[in-house]
């Protein structure tokens, strides 16, 4: 079963951080993004139109997240493709986090996340009938991830946040290559495929 | 001069409706795919607004979706002219909306627009 996290447990953990370790994990989660701490103080280009970028992403996690939570709940996914889906969420937490960490420092207000059924809705859960079914949800997901993410590389105002869009999108292009490796997909044909 | 420039956009509305309609809504729907699918579905509110419906909508307009102060403030409806001046360059269309993603090559724009058209039609 995933770790779950409802919304007021994600708001104290947020609250708490904020208070009391809002340095340290600030400068953690932006040099896990970029590779320095110096990138929100030294942002000097559109800082605001950077944040409007970063909210997409951070909404793309929150969207992701609980894709997986969807599977992992529906008693479809069984082992190991349960674990790895468990991974993979873990890792659009660990985006998320980043993600929120950066768009506060850069002094923009994170998005939050909808409810997990309105995600549910929004993606057709409903019709989920079988494990294949969300697999492919998934590789959908993480294929549109990576190329969102690619595509908005020139967007950004501040390149090392322009670096941060293309390691997440190295992350969602790992997903899917596995993702689609266990539906039998055959591997792209051409190269630059992603982002094309 | 005044002729001109008022007749400029007539005209190069005129000729991006007349590309749009020339255009391939089929390679549309897989660009939509592959390029808007990670935000946007047709019939479904997500990171960005459904899309079905949207030429002939007023912009940021679509119930029950969250627009930019900026977007929401827009005083258009969308059509194949305006679609195109908005996957070229949002910023430049709306300056302080959110979508940071632009579509470069025209070919590629026309289809996608022609797909939009398709699915707005009723």
């Amino acid at each position: 079963m995933l770790i779950k996290t409802t919304p007021a447990q994600y708001s104290a953990r947020r609250n708490f951080l904020g208070r009391s370790t809002s340095i340290a994990l600030s400068g953690a989660a932006v040099a896990l993004l970029a590779g320095n701490s110096r990138l929100a103080v030294a942002a000097t280009g559109n800082p605001s139109g950077d944040v409007n970028i970063l909210n997409v992403a951070l909404g793309l996690e929150h969207e992701a997240i609980a894709a997986y939570q969807v599977g992992a709940e529906s008693g479809l996914l069984q082992k190991p493709v349960l674990d790895t889906a468990v991974l993979f969420q873990s890792h659009h937490k660990q985006h998320r986090d980043a993600l929120v960490a950066t768009i506060e420092k850069l002094g923009g207000k994170p998005v939050m996340a909808k409810s997990n059924s309105d995600y549910a809705a929004s993606l057709g859960a409903g019709g989920l009938k079988s494990q294949t079914d969300i697999l492919n949800l998934a590789a959908r997901l993480e294929l549109g991830a990576a190329n969102a993410y690619i595509g908005v590389i020139p967007a950004f105002s501040e390149k090392d946040l322009a670096k941060v869009a293309a390691r997440l999108a190295a992350d969602e292009t790992m997903h899917w290559s596995l993702l689609a490796n266990a539906l039998g997909k055959p591997v792209p044909m051409a190269a630059l495929s992603f982002g094309a | 001069m005044i002729v001109a420039e008022r007749l400029l956009p007539a005209v190069l509305g005129l000729a991006l409706a007349g590309a749009a309609a020339a255009a391939d809504p089929g390679r549309g729907a897989g660009l939509y795919e592959a390029r808007c699918g990670a935000c946007h579905s047709l019939d479904a509110h997500r990171v960005g607004p459904l899309h079905r419906g949207v030429v002939g909508r007023r912009a940021g307009s679509a119930p029950g979706y969250d627009y930019s102060p900026a977007l929401a403030a827009a005083a258009f409806t969308w059509d194949a002219a305006l679609l195109d001046a908005w996957l070229k360059d949002p910023e430049a269309l709306v300056p302080g909306q959110r979508m940071g993603y632009s579509v470069a090559d025209a070919s590629d724009r026309g289809d996608l627009v022609a797909f939009l058209l398709s699915v707005s039609r009723r």
